[in-house]
């Protein structure tokens, strides 16, 4: 059933007494699948969807341990952009912009992508040398990029601390095109769209173990029993490394958790995004008026989905530092989300040496912009066996080669990408 | 978080800085013949684990020690914490 | 008339009336008396308008779990959006104002959203706003943001402070009710230290809003006098007005303390983030009562039962003068009952239960029964039941059943257990907090004996566990009072809407509507229809929520399930959870020991990191940066130069192993380095890539002192400590940071030595011969001020760095200064220094950004293959190695004059051959540092080129798209300025 405005007047006016499921709650298949996928969240979920519509596979299952999109597509601050320095990851983001800006037409379903621009402070010479050549990286892939300078910015943004800062604000990195997207519409768009054409989505239902014959998988155990594929893609970031271990596999990610902040609605004060570059902070307005924002991780390993009252501090000085007008904003509401944070800060789309397993995780705290681009590769992958030009770099053996992608420049300590 | 520190006692965790597995302390031979696989594993490969964590905090805002902790990645339960300099000798780390 | 609903009796001082306005009208009330109350004595009922569709919306509750009565309260900087009024305590003078309405509060222009409701239901907006696809960002969503958001913020720096502060407990009490007042007082008679924390301003809990007997005098007396006596006791910290938010690891609990009366027109804090450190805790938080989902059970008039209990008890205040009671358990009677004890009107009790009257009560009685639907829009006229009948009444008290409070019972990932005799969640097993214990209505214990009796054996068990002594303490005694319940979730409404979320607008609808689209993880219908994400985040409704899904679903509600309690419990303020650490307090300040020098010259200061440098030193007549930069290299490079260069991180060493730890850390050989001598290291990460560079001087055989740059000084000293204390814990090394300790200081140019010779004590030979470059050693300046003498250089003159203890730093830097006059010396700031540096082409912060190894820095030549060092093996891995890599080479403009109009360096630029494109695939490199050389009279550029060694003298493009410039550029050697190195050793 498509989605319309004159097919909710129809609704509206029969009762709502037509209204179907958004997707199929489907049962394993006891014949098993083409390609089974680990992880029904975004990322899984716009894997299963590109193999059945770019590729046309699509006796394809999705398992999911819980509800869909209970991952990190459900616990983001919900930013896009493609504003990335390095040849290995910004042609990646803008694949992942370009598919972010069709999105809605594509799955029938308004995820509410809304590019209304991400500007990132600078805040010394330094650091605006850099921006320029970050500026110029995003420009050379025709991501667009805008650089303010100080003046621009206490133009658009009056609220700004620009007077009494520890770091003045010396100007900005701004990309148009960057934006937020409703986070839950991501997951649940691309399941009603996979559904549509063909894929099983089945929830409850945790992987527990791969069967593997002779070096081989030929299928997953799971709660709801064995379920037999041809080929297996694992999407499963944040249990990465639990999921993993049992094929034998050990990664180079570590699990951390980030917190994120969502304060009481307002009235619009905030129409983009805006990231404080000499402190922790990132700030957005959700369109139910609650501003939405972040800062750093905990910076210790955990697996459980909470933090601690450090970081929580630090965050709300840091947007204390640049927008002093939010004193008496109240939090309404700190959660935590498990980040594969790997050992540059890149992600992973790979084989791995099992034959017929495949890997997609590392996504650090930049999973949820990547999720059209993600799934689109990572099913260009399962479904050709080649890479994606645009995702070629994210090997899981890069370090071996010394081939890192590390666009912080902190190496191999997880915690500080 | 509070770490109880072997020498100071319990400390908030916000006068720390988090390392890492405690497996970097394994700092391999560069003249193995397997050095460069050993030294590849050592850096980027991880346990991750999700259970007790033996894990690396340095005591930045205090005594500068570095300290093993045991630590419950799952319920963050903390229960063991040595100094590093000790458990490094005992895993045979010299000069 | 004013106060028109004040009724006798209640805890509010008579004595004290205050003035206040709500929407502009001044009305009068008492001290004691929140927001909520004193409107409710105004017969102000109408408060607010909801979040969708903008239904009128009256007061429901009376404390922090208010869905309806938010408003904004003060005005201009001071104003607070989405105020609580049941838990804002008044004060004289209080302007208070209704929110999220277009046109006066009664005739809100957005209330035609109500009715379009048909079609606005759960994830409408889902579903539409696509066509046409440019449409979203222009129109759809500014309409859609416009229309959201509840309240407005000033957009005004918030004037007020707020302060943090640490407590430290045995046992941390939450909740000053009858249960932890009970607790309390056995735990601080065993000889604990107990805080006990209350969210309310006047603490009782419902002791101040029922009528109980308690050790045979009234309730709340009995309450007043516990906590007087507490209140005398030295191992008792009583807080009120503080509300525990949220509990964090290893019994870490944030609390927030209200101040606002005490701050208010005095400059002192508004609110306290403290973080008190208990050893055992006890959650007596009591429960919250929720509504039944019938049609039109919103309407302003229709209040929780427990809260016009409170009104009525504690406030004074009668909610209605024909009130009647909905209720599917026995606390709707008891309502009744204070009600008419009180002499108001009780016109009907309406009980969804088939049972016998709970308690005697004058007013119409059916039980069996259900309210189907209310009357009037603005405020409730009349309630329609089930049997037919329709009853005249304003007021509506609904007592769907008590959830208990166990939120942070939760806060560590663990879930609530269904209980099916009390109709509701209690606290579960798992993964509830270390050290946390339960009593009271929040653990389920609904009788108040029985509660008092729980929150007393917690007390002296937690105490006794802690080793507390035993305490010989009666709990207090009361009557019984039996709660019983049988579940009622909605009424049928047919074709009107029954609400479950009032401040989001969630109907049953919305919740059967998404269930039927396949929305039926509890989680999927929150995040679906809204249900529970208001400000109060569903305190009121999840529960109620979960009900109507387990029977439409026909699931358990077991099997079904409750969403996640996330701190804060209540909203908290980011003023409150920053603190002090906003504006300049930000982050800490570090000053060299020439600042307040560099600030009688009008030195212009840079961050950096935490410090504050001189950036350069204008002087009279200059009018432009560059002047005054230009002038500072010129005269450096002509005559000599002082750059205060304290930042720089140092580090002390000692110990007979200290030459062969350097050899471990720096790439290059440190074994044999002479005492007397300083020698330039560079230090790898053990990935290879290149980490910090600095020299290191030793200035006797057992005794070295190192540098390293101003931005990595920390973690350099933290990654020694790791390679000592972690990696080769045997070794005889001593290390301390002394960055703090010395001042240092460069002396540079052609007559630094001259000048130097002035200062320094004549014992000491400082020639060419007797102290050549790379010298080093310890001295005297200045008659015997003890001083460290090394002689190295960052800009490429005759230079040196001079050291005194930090005391002398002041003093040292003015006699300096008084030694060159002859020489007419200058004092030279960062952008001199990184002037200088660039056209000496060393490597500095850009390039050692953490991508770039040793190789690619030109400096592979320093890396010895005889040892290990840290950074050696993965050094060596074959994409490190590849000799198309970006190598750090300089860059000079084609036309000489290239930029000189512009704003502008070539810094940022990115590099692509003349006949390439400005396209990734041709991105070869980019410049990463550039300046204005005043020695050579053009930019220059140091920058990373693909293959660039090799690559000496070819023409590229250096591109800037952001800036909008193209510059052909040469590739040349970095070291633009006295590339023989000559000047250094005259």
């Amino acid at each position: 059933m498509g989605y319309s405005a004159f097919q909710i007047l129809k609704d509206a006016l029969s009762g709502y007494k037509g209204l179907k499921p958004a997707w199929r709650d489907a049962e394993p298949k006891d014949g098993g699948y083409d390609i089974v996928i680990i992880g029904g969240g975004g990322h899984g979920l716009a894997t299963a969807y590109y193999l059945a519509k770019k590729h046309n596979i699509t006796n394809v299952a999705v398992l999911e341990k819980g509800w869909i999109g209970s991952g990190n597509v459900g616990r983001n601050t919900t930013i896009i952009r493609s504003n990335y320095l390095l040849k290995g990851n910004e042609p990646f983001y803008e694949l992942s912009m370009q598919l972010w800006e069709n999105l809605e037409q594509e799955l029938n379903y308004n995820a509410m992508v809304s590019q209304r621009g991400i500007m990132n402070l600078i805040h010394t010479d330094a650091q605006r040398d850099a921006f320029i050549r970050r500026a110029n990286s995003m420009l050379f892939a025709g991501a667009g990029a805008e650089y303010l300078n100080a003046d621009d910015v206490k133009d658009r943004y009056p609220f700004l601390d620009m007077k009494n800062a520890r770091f003045p604000i010396k100007g900005a990195l701004a990309q148009p095109r960057g934006g937020t997207v409703r986070h839950d519409a991501v997951a649940w768009g691309y399941a009603r769209a996979a559904s549509d054409l063909g894929v099983d989505i089945i929830q409850n239902c945790e992987v527990t173990g791969f069967s593997i014959e002779n070096d081989k998988c030929v299928g997953v155990k799971t709660t709801k029993g064995d379920i037999k594929a041809n080929r297996v893609g694992s999407c499963v970031a944040g249990s990465s490394s639990r999921v993993m271990a049992n094929a034998g596999i050990k990664l180079p990610i570590e699990s951390h958790v980030l917190q994120a902040f969502v304060t009481e609605g307002l009235k619009p004060v905030l129409g983009n995004v805006i990231t404080f570059g000499a402190g922790h902070f990132y700030c957005s307005q959700s369109n139910k008026g609650g501003l939405v924002f972040g800062g750093d991780i905990d910076a210790y390993n955990t697996y459980a989905q909470r933090g601690n009252l450090p970081v929580v501090e630090d965050v709300c000085s840091g947007g204390m530092a640049i927008m002093p007008m939010i004193g008496r904003v109240r939090v309404l509401r700190t959660w935590g989300g498990i980040m594969d944070m790997s050992m540059d800060g890149s992600p992973f789309i790979d084989k791995t040496p099992i034959k017929e397993l495949f890997f997609n995780g590392g996504w650090c705290y930049g999973g949820f912009k990547a999720t059209p681009a993600s799934g689109y590769c990572y099913a260009h992958l399962l479904a050709t066996d080649n890479h994606h030009e645009v995702a070629n770099a994210y090997r899981l053996d890069r370090f071996k080669y010394g081939a890192m992608i590390d666009e912080k420049g902190v190496g191999a300590q997880p915690n500080l990408h | 978080m509070i770490i109880n520190h072997p020498l100071l006692g319990p400390r908030d965790s916000e006068e720390f800085v988090y390392l890492g597995s405690a497996e970097l302390i394994n700092r391999p031979d560069w003249q193995n013949e397997t050095a460069p696989e050993d030294f590849h594993n050592y850096q980027y490969i991880r346990e991750n684990i999700a259970g007790e964590n033996r894990e690396l905090w340095y005591h930045e805002q205090g005594d500068q020690s570095w300290l093993v902790v045991t630590r419950n990645t799952l319920t963050h339960e903390i229960s063991k914490v040595e100094l590093a300099t000790e458990v490094a000798k005992k895993m045979g780390r010299t000069k | 008339m004013s106060q028109e609903n004040r009724i006798k009796g209640g805890l509010i001082d008579r004595e004290k009336s205050f003035n206040f306005t709500f929407n502009g009208e001044v009305l009068q009330g008492y001290d004691g008396d929140t927001l909520a109350s004193a409107l409710l004595a105004n017969n102000k009922h109408l408060v607010g308008r909801s979040f969708k569709y903008h239904r009128p919306r009256g007061i429901l509750t009376a404390g922090s779990q208010e869905p309806n009565a938010i408003m904004e309260i003060g005005t201009g900087a001071y104003k607070d959006p989405n105020t609580r009024a049941t838990i804002t305590r008044l004060y004289d003078g209080l302007e208070a104002n209704s929110q999220n309405h277009r046109g006066p509060l009664k005739f809100d222009f957005m209330a035609i959203n109500d009715f379009l409701s048909t079609f606005l239901t759960a994830g409408f907006y889902y579903k539409t706003f696509m066509w046409p696809k440019s449409f979203w960002e222009r129109f759809y969503e500014p309409v859609i943001r416009n229309s959201a958001g509840l309240g407005r913020i000033s957009m005004l720096e918030d004037p007020d402070t707020y302060d943090k502060g640490f407590r430290y407990c045995d046992i941390l009490i939450i909740g000053a009710g009858a249960t932890g007042i009970s607790a309390a007082l056995v735990a601080a008679e065993s000889g604990a230290k107990v805080i006990l924390a209350d969210e309310d301003f006047l603490m009782g809990g419902r002791l101040n809003t029922e009528h109980n007997e308690i050790d045979n005098i009234k309730g709340n007396e009995w309450a007043k006098q516990m906590i007087a006596k507490l209140a005398t006791m030295k191992n008792v910290t009583l807080m009120s007005d503080t509300t525990v938010f949220g509990i964090y690891d290893h019994g870490i609990y944030g609390a927030i303390e209200n101040r606002y009366l005490e701050a208010r027109n005095n400059n002192k804090p508004r609110q306290v983030n403290w973080r008190i450190y208990a050893k055992r805790a006890i959650l007596c938080t009591g429960a919250t009562e929720r509504p039944i989902a019938f049609a039109n059970n919103d309407r302003p008039g229709i209040m929780l039962s427990g809260a016009v209990r409170t009104y009525v008890n504690r406030f004074a205040v009668a909610p209605g003068k024909r009130v009647s009671i909905y209720t599917n358990n026995d606390e709707g009677w008891r309502t009744a009952k204070d009600l008419t004890d009180k002499g108001v009107n009780v016109v009907a009790i309406v009980d969804s239960r088939d049972i016998e009257p709970v308690l005697p009560i004058d007013a119409e009685i059916f039980v069996g029964t259900d309210v189907v639907n209310t009357k009037s829009r603005m405020a409730i006229s009349a309630i329609k039941l089930s049997n037919g009948k329709t009853i005249q009444t304003d007021n509506l008290a609904v007592s769907g059943g008590w959830n208990p409070n166990l939120h942070l019972t939760c806060h560590h990932g663990g879930s609530p257990i269904w209980n099916q005799y009390l109709a509701t969640f209690v606290p579960g097993n798992s993964k509830t907090p270390a050290g946390l214990f339960v009593a009271g209505r929040a653990n389920g214990t609904m009788d108040i004996c029985d509660a008092i009796i729980e929150g007393h054996k917690t007390g002296l068990n937690v105490s006794k566990e802690l080793g507390f002594k035993d305490v010989n303490l009666k709990p207090a005694s009361t009557d019984s009072k039996p709660y019983n319940i049988t579940a009622r979730w909605s009424v049928d409404s047919g074709k009107d809407r029954a609400w479950v979320d009032f401040q989001n607008d969630v109907t049953v609808k919305d919740i059967i509507l998404a269930n039927k689209e396949g929305f039926n993880s509890v989680e999927h219908v929150k995040r679906y229809t809204t249900l529970g994400m208001a400000t109060d985040q569903g305190k009121t409704s999840s529960v109620l929520g979960v009900g109507i899904i387990a029977e439409n679903l026909s699931k358990s509600i077991d099997d079904t399930g409750t969403t996640v309690f996330r701190p804060p419990y209540s909203p908290v303020a980011i003023g409150a959870f920053a603190g002090r650490r906003r504006g300049k307090e930000f982050s800490p300040t570090r000053f060299t020991p020439t600042h307040s020098w560099a600030d009688e010259q009008n030195a212009i200061f840079v961050e950096v990191g935490m410090w504050y440098r001189s950036q350069w030193f204008p002087k009279k007549g200059e009018t432009f940066w560059r002047d005054s930069v230009d002038r500072e290299v010129i005269q450096t490079r002509k005559s000599v130069g002082i750059c205060d260069v304290t930042t720089l991180g140092k580090i002390d060493l000692k110990g007979e192993d200290v030459s062969e730890f350097l050899n471990k850390i720096y790439v290059n050989a440190f074994a044999k380095l002479p005492v007397g001598k300083t020698r330039y290291g560079l230090m790898l990460r053990e990935d290879g890539m290149a980490m910090d560079d600095g020299t290191t001087a030793r200035l006797s055989e057992n005794h070295f002192v190192m540098t390293t740059t101003t931005a990595n000084a920390v973690n350099v000293y933290r990654h020694m400590q790791f390679c000592h204390q972690c990696l080769w814990p045997d070794l005889d090394v001593h290390m301390i940071s002394v960055t703090e300790q010395y001042a240092q200081y460069a002396v540079a140019g052609p007559n630094s030595r001259k000048l130097l010779q002035k200062v320094v004590d004549p014992e000491f030979n400082i020639s060419n011969e007797a102290f050549p470059f790379m010298g080093a050693g310890e001295i005297t300046v200045c008659n015997g001020i003890p001083a460290r003498l090394f002689r190295i250089s960052f800009s490429g003159e005759l230079a040196y760095e001079v050291a005194v203890q930090t005391r002398y730093g002041d003093s040292f830097m003015r006699a300096l200064m008084q030694a060159g006059e002859e020489f007419d010396v200058i004092p030279y700031g960062t952008e001199a220094l990184g002037v200088m540096r660039i056209e000496k082409g060393h490597a500095a912060g850009p390039e050692l950004n953490g991508q770039t190894s040793a190789y690619d820095l030109g400096m592979g030549g320093l890396v010895s293959g005889k040892k290990d060092f840290i950074g050696y093996t993965l050094g060596l891995r074959e994409d490190l190695q590849k000799s198309d890599r970006m190598q750090m080479v300089g860059f000079k403009p084609v036309d000489k004059n290239a930029l000189l109009n512009k704003d502008h360096s070539l810094a940022g630029a990115h590099l692509i051959s003349l006949d390439g494109s400005p396209t990734t695939e041709d991105d070869e490199g980019w410049i990463s540092s550039s300046v204005y050389s005043p020695t050579l009279g053009h930019y220059i550029g140091l920058g990373f080129i693909k293959n660039g060694l090799k690559r000496k003298g070819e023409i590229v493009k250096a591109v800037d798209l952001a800036r909008d410039s193209e510059v052909e550029v040469k590739i040349c050697s970095p070291h633009f300025f006295d590339p023989e190195g000559k000047r250094l050793y005259v």
